[in-house]
Order: C-alpha cells, then structure tokens, then sequence
C-alpha cells in the first residue's frame, strides 16, 4: 500500500493526512489505543485497590458476625458473647502467642515461598497445592464459656477458590454454621452455597461416625429419615462440582493436615 | 436540542428498542433482573459504557484502518468494561457480587458493540454520546420494569421495603417463586414485546410463511 502521507506541515499533520489503511498509521492507532487503555485499566485497578481490599474485609467480618449471631438466636443477647482471635500452628495444634493474630495474613502466607507450606498431593483434597502454617481462628465464648470455634477454610469450588468459615460446636463434633464470603462460582447455581436457606441446613449436622469425617454435601437430595441426614446436606441443583468442593475442603481443614491436630489439643483441654 | 438530536436520544426508547426491537441484551436481561438494585446497577454499568464508547469511537472514527476496527472498538470497550467493573467493585461491593460475571460480560453485549459499529463509526461525536445515551435509557427502562416485576411478584418488596405483605409476615401475599427463577424473565420480555407491538403495528415482523388453511385441503368436486 503506498504511503501518500504529505511531507510537509507539524507531525500531526502528517499523521492525519496518512490514509487510514497504511502500515505506518495502523501501528500508530494500535499502539496509542493500546497505551490510553492498558494505563486506564492499570490505573482504575492500582487507585481503587485500598477500597476493594476494605469492602472484602468488612464482608469477611459481617460473615464471622453473623456466625456468632447463631449463639445470640439461641442464647439471647442478655450475657453478651465474646470473640477471641487466636493464632494456630497447623501442624503442631499449638497457639502462637509471639504474633498478634490480627496482623497476620494468612492468605498472604500461603503464596510467600519462604513462608508457604506444600499439601502433600495425597491428601490436598481442597486443591490448594500450598496453604499457610497458621491459621488465624476466632472463638466464640458466652460467659467464659467456649461456645463456638470458627475455622478458616479454603479449597477449589467449580470455577474458583471459595473462601469461608467453619463454626463449630462447643463439643467440636457438630456444626453451627458454614458461610463463604468469597467465591466466584456461577450466579443461580453454584454461587447458592451463599444463600441464606443453604447456610441454614448445615446447622447440627454431626461431624464424625466413629472417627471417619461423614460432613458433606449428599449426591442428591437427603432423605430425612436415613442414617445419612445427619451429616449431610442437601446438593445444589445443578452445582455438583461447587457440592464438591464443599465437601472435599471440609473433609481437608477437618484432618490430619487441616485443623486436625488444633481440635484434638483442644478437645483434651475442654 | 435541535429535532435531530431529540431524535437520536428517543427513538431507541420506544421506537427501536434495543431489547424489545431488535432483541439484543437478553442474556444480561434475564439474569440480572431478580431484584430492582441489580437491574439499577446493570443499567447504570451499560450507560456509562454506551455513552463513552460511542463517545471514543466516535472521536478516533476517521483515523480508524477499516480492516482492524472490530479490534480496536472491542479494546475500547473492553477497557471501559473493567473499569466500570473495577468502580463497582470499590464503591458497591454488595451489589457487584449479586452482578458478579454480568457486568465482564457487557463486553459481549451486542447492543454495544452494535451501536458503536452502525452509528458512531458514522456520525458526530455528540450525536454518538445521546445515542448511546438513548440505548442505554431504552435498555433500562425495560430492565428495571422486568426488575419491578420480578421483585414484586416474586418477594412482595420493591428495593427491598415491603410492598405487599407476604403470608410469611403475616400478611396476605404469597410470593410467586417462578418470579425469582430467569425463565419469568422470558415470559414478562415477552408480554412486554407483544403489549409494544399491539400499541406500534408497525414493529410487528412479516410472517416468515402463511399458515395452511384447512379448507384448501377439501378436494373440490
């Protein structure tokens, strides 16, 4: 194709009397529209980061009340509950009480080489390749009393990694609650996992038969009056890998490599 | 306003819906019609792409190479997409969860893409941004009326106050849960299309074939 841009006039001129289909002035639109756009969407994305990171944190913090709402609806709110943080070295049980629990960001941990921990693939059924060496918890007492363990859990739904939290009963062997604040699966169908009808059906569901994790999402829909209703819940149309993941993650943050060795030393404390 | 102008921002209302016409956007019309927010904020989302795609297109249209304009119009419109999505996502969190694939995906949205091609590729850049502006409104209107609807029917409240007391609260109203379902969606569209064609014949399509009638079967004699 010739170029017929004109020699003479400021730069502009030239570039805008180039005709439209020539080499040089294809490269130059594509390169400027490509400029202007990857600084408008690098720009929106670094400025409203601080805002972003709020808004998930607040949405993360209303899960953990609301969790802790379950005590007031069956308590009353006359004797206020309390919540404690707690930091907990997964492998060990331990508490770690060097570090202030609420500085520690353990989403961060477990993508730091120097600090991340590989999941044996054996037994990485939440799929997630590495995870951090603690875990920050939140207890929930009423009067002294422990009420209510909220754990944090993470693993592979249908599309995305699904973050949320385990409450669990004051004798560790049943539910109270299980709520996601952060997930990407599909609207209407795996994304339910969030609806409020949901979350309730997890309430009381019993942990354990005889040492064996039974928690989960059933195939299908649970008959009531089977042996299995009293660990499982109901799956959710059409979301068979989102029910999936639920279970797997659950049965990984309950054993040997998840929270495993915590509940045990906890259990011999209470 | 000059009348050309009025023109271009109220035919796509009524007279050339961009839904109810010329049947694009129904995907995004289904699926974020549950509740009148989430319509709000679709609505809100596809005008501020509309108006500032037509607006950028418009602008750059006589330096375009014609044989990469698709690119550079979805690059455009990609761009202002993810930051509408990005903007969503910091100042209304809530909402862009209940939206969440839905706003990525006005991208592929051929009400778009199809007006930045067909007008503003041609026309002035304040003539592209009302026109934009004019499809946008025409897509929001019927979104939030399916979204009234939808909410109404289906939850007996209208952004989220309590319009018709439901037998749950003691009331009156039992909610339709079709209405919460997207296959409602479908059929109100389509009451919709039907309720605007009886009152503008003139959208009405031509009869793709005649149907047979059954006395042309009787051998005549």
């Amino acid at each position: 194709m010739a170029e017929r841009g004109g020699t003479s006039g400021t730069w502009w001129q030239r570039f805008t009397a180039l005709p439209n289909n020539s080499a040089r002035k294809t490269i130059i639109v594509t390169l400027t529209v490509a400029l202007v756009c990857s600084v408008l969407v690098a720009g929106s994305a670094v400025l409203l980061k601080p805002l972003q990171i709020e808004n998930k944190e607040t949405a993360r913090r209303s899960h953990i009340a609301a969790l802790s709402h379950i005590l007031e609806e069956r308590y009353g709110s006359q004797i206020p509950i309390t919540l404690e943080v707690r930091l907990i070295d997964l492998a060990s049980g331990v508490v770690v009480t060097n570090v202030d629990p609420v500085s520690y960001d353990q989403r961060r941990a477990a993508a730091d080489p120097a600090r991340q921990v590989m999941v044996p693939a054996d037994q990485d059924l939440a799929g997630l390749k590495t995870r951090a060496p603690w875990a920050v918890i939140y207890i929930a007492r009423r009067a002294g009393r422990l009420e209510m363990v909220m754990l944090p859990v993470r693993g592979r739904g249908f599309g995305s990694m699904l973050y949320g939290y385990l409450a669990l009963g004051a004798d560790l062997e049943h539910v109270l609650g299980l709520s996601f604040h952060e997930h990407g699966e599909t609207p209407g169908l795996g994304a339910l996992i969030d609806s409020q009808d949901w979350k309730r059906r997890w309430r009381g569901k019993i942990i354990r038969d005889g040492g064996i994790i039974k928690l989960g999402v059933a195939p299908g829909p649970v008959d009531p009056s089977s042996e299995l209703a009293r660990y499982q819940v109901d799956a959710l149309t059409g979301a068979t890998w989102t029910g999936m993941g639920v279970t797997n993650l659950l049965h990984y943050w309950l054993g040997p490599h998840g929270f495993g060795p915590y509940l045990a030393k906890l259990r011999e404390g209470v | 306003m000059t009348d050309a102008r009025t023109k271009d921002l109220l035919t796509p209302l009524f007279d050339s819906n961009p839904i109810m016409l010329q049947i694009l956007g129904i995907c995004s019309a289904l699926a974020v019609t549950k509740t009148v927010a989430t319509a709000l904020t679709m609505s809100a989302a596809v005008i501020c792409v509309l108006v500032l795609a037509n607006t950028f297109v418009s602008l750059i249209r006589n330096h375009l190479p014609r044989h990469i304009r698709l690119i550079i119009q979805i690059t455009i419109i990609a761009t202002l997409v993810i930051v509408v999505d990005q903007v969503l996502r910091a100042v209304a969190y809530e909402l862009s969860r209940q939206l969440s694939v839905f706003v990525g995906l006005i991208v592929t949205n051929c009400i778009i893409l199809g007006r930045v091609e067909a007008f503003a590729m041609n026309n002035g850049v304040r003539a592209s941004a009302l026109d934009g502006l004019g499809n946008g409104l025409g897509y929001s209107w019927v979104l939030i009326l399916v979204g009234g609807i939808r909410e109404l029917l289906g939850t007996g409240k209208l952004l989220d106050v309590s319009i018709l007391p439901t037998v749950a609260e003691g009331g009156w109203f039992e909610p339709l849960a079709i209405m919460l379902l997207a296959p409602s969606a479908f059929f109100i569209i389509g009451l919709l299309i039907w309720g605007l064609r009886s009152w503008k014949p003139g959208q009405k399509e031509a009869a793709e074939f005649a149907p047979q009638s059954v006395a042309r079967e009787v051998e005549p004699q």
